[in-house]
């Protein structure tokens, strides 16, 4: 599963430790989080993200 | 202490700070000075818009008294963290204990981690609105622009945008209007601003400005936090932005440079001569001489960035390697971009300058260009070509 960066704040998406503060479970890949969420550190959607 | 009306029952009561000549650190140098406005709505409820900054706090309130006993203030709105606009709120909820606090739940972590006040705090979500009475307000969350917790207020009664420091400049006058001021002065610290502060967020610009758009707000005003209030014509500093944001540079080109003796120097001059030559506008600074602020404002709009450094312990000088630093971060968008210094022996400025073009994300245009000592007449011609050679890319030739 790959790994997302934030084109904005640098944040990394790692699909192993997901989001689970904001409801995304260790283990979802980034295509599967919904298109709702947002950047933990910087609040920008998930568009703002590429594949690193 | 006078306020100022803008709207009836809504007042300017911020600050402007004459003498502040370096802001975030000395990140940017604001040669103009700034304000820091702060709006007061009153209604049936008292509504207090955003700050000042901290040592400004007694002139701050001493305007609201103008108008009502801060005491009575029932909601305050934080558009920001920054503490350039909320700076006074410790001093100002001594005052008026049981207001709300309104913002993003980013600026409630983001106050309490600057103040640890022990305030009420409403969180608060795009699409929320606020009744004061009379008239409304409606909020839209801005993550990073420029800060995660920023935010724009919007009183769809009076037409009024706050969008806090979204079209702001760092502008210090007597007046408050854009009709009241210097159009060449307010254009130029309004593009500094967004060259400055703003240049790295343009994806995000444009989207927020098409959203909005999408909205079909009436807007009849614009009440930034810094500098001057866009009440004669809105849309103009809007227009400006949506330029900015979608990085269409002209045909011109920026050539920044430090010189250890002056070699350095005479091949920026040289090349200036061949862009000339090739039709193309450019401007030449120093960058240990020139304020950076003002050399990265002259950027914005350029298409082409020559970089130049003499080699010091086989890299490029401080200042232009500082000056670097900061263009990286700004990850420029069509841009091309060249190289050239002068060494002694082993070399190494330009190879770091190409390093640092490429982690901006900007492939250099042409092969550099590195002269030992001082540059002869046919290493002079050299740099000249180079200058023609740049300026027909430029030009797309």
């Amino acid at each position: 599963m790959d790994k997302y960066r934030c084109t904005v704040c640098g944040y990394i998406y790692d699909p192993a430790t997901g989001d689970p503060d904001n409801g995304i479970e260790p283990g979802t890949p980034f295509e599967k989080v919904p298109a709702s969420w947002v950047c933990p550190e910087c609040g920008v959607g998930k568009d703002m993200f590429e594949k690193v | 202490m006078k306020p100022i009306e803008l709207k009836k029952g809504i007042y300017w009561v911020g600050v402007v700070d004459w003498n502040v000549r370096s802001f975030h650190g000395h990140t940017y140098t604001t040669k103009r000075g700034t304000t820091y406005n702060a709006y007061l709505i009153v209604d049936e409820k008292i509504c207090l818009v955003d700050t000042v900054f901290g040592p400004f706090a007694g002139e701050m309130i001493a305007r609201i008294r103008e108008i009502v006993d801060p005491a009575r203030i029932d909601y305050i709105i934080a558009n920001h963290v920054e503490t350039d606009h909320s700076g006074a709120l410790p001093a100002l909820m001594r005052l008026c204990p049981q207001a709300i606090v309104l913002g993003t739940e980013k600026c409630k972590e983001g106050l309490y981690k600057h103040y640890f006040g022990d305030w009420t705090f409403q969180v608060v979500k795009t699409g929320d609105t606020l009744s004061l009475g009379k008239r409304s307000l409606t909020f839209m969350e801005a993550p990073m622009i420029h800060w995660p917790d920023s935010m724009f207020t919007y009183c769809p009664q009076e037409e009024l945008l706050l969008p806090n420091d979204a079209f702001g400049q760092h502008l210090a006058s007597s007046e408050r209007f854009d009709d009241e001021v210097d159009q060449c002065a307010l254009m130029d610290e309004a593009k500094t601003y967004y060259a400055n502060i703003l240049w790295p967020l343009s994806t995000l610009i444009l989207r927020k400005l098409e959203e909005v758009r999408k909205l079909d707000l009436a807007i009849s005003m614009i009440a930034p936090s810094h500098g001057i209030i866009w009440r004669k014509d809105p849309l103009k500093i809007v227009h400006a932005y949506a330029a900015w944001a979608k990085q269409e540079p002209a045909d011109k080109v920026v050539i920044a440079y430090e010189t250890m003796w002056g070699a350095t120097e005479r091949m920026a001059r040289a090349i200036s001569e061949g862009l000339r030559d090739a039709g193309v506008e450019f401007a030449l600074y120093n960058v240990a001489e020139t304020d950076r602020t003002q050399v990265i404002t002259e950027m914005l709009d350029a298409k082409g960035f020559l970089f130049g450094s003499s080699t010091h312990d086989n890299d490029m000088l401080p200042a232009i390697a500082g000056f670097l630093e900061l263009v990286k971060g700004f990850k420029p968008k069509k841009r091309l971009a060249g190289a050239f210094g002068s060494y002694g022996w082993a070399g190494g400025a330009v190879k770091e300058i190409e390093a640092v073009v490429k982690e901006a994300g900007i492939e250099p245009a042409l092969p550099s260009l590195g002269i030992r000592f001082m540059p002869d007449e046919k290493e002079l011609k050299a740099c000249y070509q180079f200058g023609v050679d740049f300026g027909m890319k430029i030009k797309g030739g």
